[in-house]
């Protein structure tokens, strides 16, 4: 299991749908590592450049209905292949969530109120995420600051990530 | 304790409650198509899974980019046309045979109420108006669904929509649905379905309330349903006319799918339309929207008429009424794509081909292409385009183009005046002999 730690990519907007974390004309690729350089590439977001600010970023931290929009896993994917393996939001749309559980990485929400103070101390300084699962607890550290947040996911979000996604699951069990 | 209709679904189709609310169903049907499902098919083969758990229950259409725009598509369709031969899928369609997913499949008769189905398509949610629990899925519960037959999901909150008054001319279930999406806003009902009733419901034909449930998902709906009653037994009576001596009796099973008077609801929700004038999207999003009038003069590059949401006959008449005899802009480039090769035929017979393209409108084989950028349509930087499609999203028909969601006659009204036109006002002036 991926140990889910890492630097962090603030996106600061709601909405972000599944046609900006990849458009429709690379859904034609049939493998997860084609999609790396064209995570977010059309993302409307005011000073984001995609290639320089996603380059060594391991966790996403965004706002509410994160992923809506078209079906395609293959946004969870041109995450993966960036090393991009969590996303904390306020919400998240039903079809990105499950698809992120199923390829075995958290979609974790936290409430409006613990985003917006992430998005106050945290975003435009290099932050580091570290993710307690047994503990439940993600301990996120900027220059001197250091705050430990608890989250909750749901027995069979774990139970996903802990078989390595849904397949291996289901196949076993039904 | 009385149930709603994906209540009602649910509890007959149960498999598991692995935690809490979520429940493993058991599905009737799974779709398929070349953009999400040869991904899929790739995993399970490197799995050494390459098993189907019903070949009849597995239906599959090339329909997203067809004919194959270049050597990357045309892989797409040849690793799902030999996954499909070699297990034995029999309803594969494939050029000449093939349409948009969710235009084919009710058509075909694949879709019956109480059923439960899943495909790697966010639109999935259209099936919902046969009274049926359909939800676009990933690529790994279409692979689960491929191979097992299930689908976990979080037992489902329903809101219930009444919509009721008198609809006014030149104001269709696209309108309604974007003013409901309008009010609900993009993330309104995530993770809930939505139960569409009322009186304007049941007036509806099931072309309508497919155009209806089609936009549930751009309010964040896991599904939208509408309760079966007899205009659905008269749309599938062709192909159920075997297993039913008649049309009552099949209604009688099917109202076994009907809300229960007690059910409870998430949240219920009175939607008016006797006041509703033609909409349009203004934005990115599809909850950005406004009606026609407060947009007009905006003017347009292209005008696309189709989609799982506007691509059926019914669609193409309304256009085609509103075109009558005239010609679109000179600068508008005018796009039909029917959604199936029965409404492309039927639309020939009729004589709707020759009113398009007689208006100057370019019409192509059936296909999704143009709605979501990827052939057949493609917006420049800097485009608009009228599209009766179900989504604005920036980029979604090209790169830096934008996209104003709208209904067929709106699209037919706009072509003809190169600017975004109320076709109601369009006709008046017609009438008066004014100035277009």
């Amino acid at each position: 299991m991926t140990n889910f730690s890492g630097k962090v990519l603030f996106l600061d907007r709601s909405d972000i749908n599944t046609d900006e974390i990849i458009p429709a004309k690379y859904l034609t690729e049939i493998s997860k590592k084609a999609l790396k350089p064209y995570l977010l590439e059309d993302i409307k977001l005011e000073g984001f450049a995609p290639h320089k600010d996603i380059k060594g970023k391991s966790i996403i931290v965004t706002r509410a209905n994160f992923g809506c929009g078209s079906s395609r896993e293959h946004a969870p994917w041109a995450l993966e292949a960036n090393g991009i393996n969590l996303v904390i939001a306020e919400s998240f749309a039903r079809i990105f969530k499950q698809n992120m559980f199923n390829c075995g990485m958290p979609a974790v929400e936290l409430p409006v109120e613990t985003i917006d103070h992430l998005f106050l101390n945290f975003a435009g300084k290099e932050t580091l995420i570290e993710t307690d699962f047994e503990k439940n607890l993600f301990i996120i550290k900027a220059d001197k600051l250091k705050e430990e947040i608890p989250f909750s996911i749901s027995d069979f979000d774990r139970a996903l990530i802990l078989a390595g996604g849904w397949v291996e699951y289901a196949d076993l069990k039904y | 304790m009385g149930k709603t209709i994906a209540e009602k679904i649910f509890d007959s189709h149960l498999v598991d409650n692995p935690s809490g609310d979520i429940n493993v169903i058991r599905l009737d049907a799974v779709f398929c198509h070349e953009i999400t499902t040869p991904v899929a098919i790739n995993d399970l083969v490197a799995r050494g899974k390459d098993r189907v758990f019903d070949p009849d229950k597995i239906k599959v259409v090339i329909d997203h980019v067809t004919p194959a725009k270049d050597s990357k598509t045309a892989m797409q369709g040849k690793i799902l046309r030999e996954w499909a031969k070699r297990n034995n899928i029999r309803d594969f369609f494939d050029i000449g045979r093939n349409g948009v997913c969710h235009a084919i499949f009710p058509e075909k008769g694949f879709v019956r109420p109480g059923y439960t189905l899943i495909m790697g398509d966010s639109h999935t949610c259209t099936h919902g108006a046969f009274g049926a629990f359909a939800a676009g899925v990933g690529t790994t519960d279409l692979e689960v669904g491929i191979l097992k037959g299930v689908c976990a999901f979080h037992y489902p909150l329903t809101i219930k929509i009444n919509i009721s008054g008198q609809i006014s001319e030149g104001v269709y279930a696209k309108d309604v649905i974007l003013s409901i999406i309008g009010r609900l806003g993009v993330n309104g009902s995530t993770n809930k379905v939505i139960e569409f009733t009322g009186s304007v419901v049941n007036a509806m034909s099931m072309e309508a309330r497919m155009t209806l449930c089609n936009m549930a998902v751009e309010a964040g709906a896991t599904c939208g349903i509408c309760k079966p009653d007899m205009t659905t037994v008269e749309y599938l009576w062709e192909f159920i006319k075997d297993e039913y001596a008649t049309k009552e009796a099949a209604l009688e099973s099917f109202v076994k799918f009907s809300p229960d008077h007690d059910a409870i609801y998430d949240d219920v929700i009175e939607h008016d339309v006797s006041r509703l004038e033609p909409q349009v999207t203004f934005g990115y999003k599809p909850d950005h929207v406004k009606p026609v009038r407060d947009m007009e003069g905006i003017k347009v590059d292209q005008v696309y008429i189709g989609s799982c949401t506007n691509g059926r006959i019914e669609d193409l008449r309304v256009a085609a009424d509103v075109l009558n005899g005239e010609k679109i802009s000179d600068f508008v480039r005018g796009i039909l794509s029917p959604a199936t090769p029965k409404v492309y035929n039927q639309a020939l017979e009729e004589g709707i081909l020759k009113t398009f393209m007689d208006a100057g409108f370019c019409v192509t084989n059936p296909t999704c292409g143009a709605c979501l950028g990827m052939s057949n349509g493609v917006l420049a930087e800097g485009e608009i385009c009228a599209s009766t499609t179900n989504r604005n999203f920036n980029g979604r028909m090209g790169k830096g183009g934008m996209v104003h969601l709208m209904s067929p006659a709106t699209a037919a009204a706009t072509a003809i005046t190169g600017y975004i036109t109320n076709s109601r006002l369009y006709k008046r002036q017609e009438m008066q002999g004014g100035a277009k």
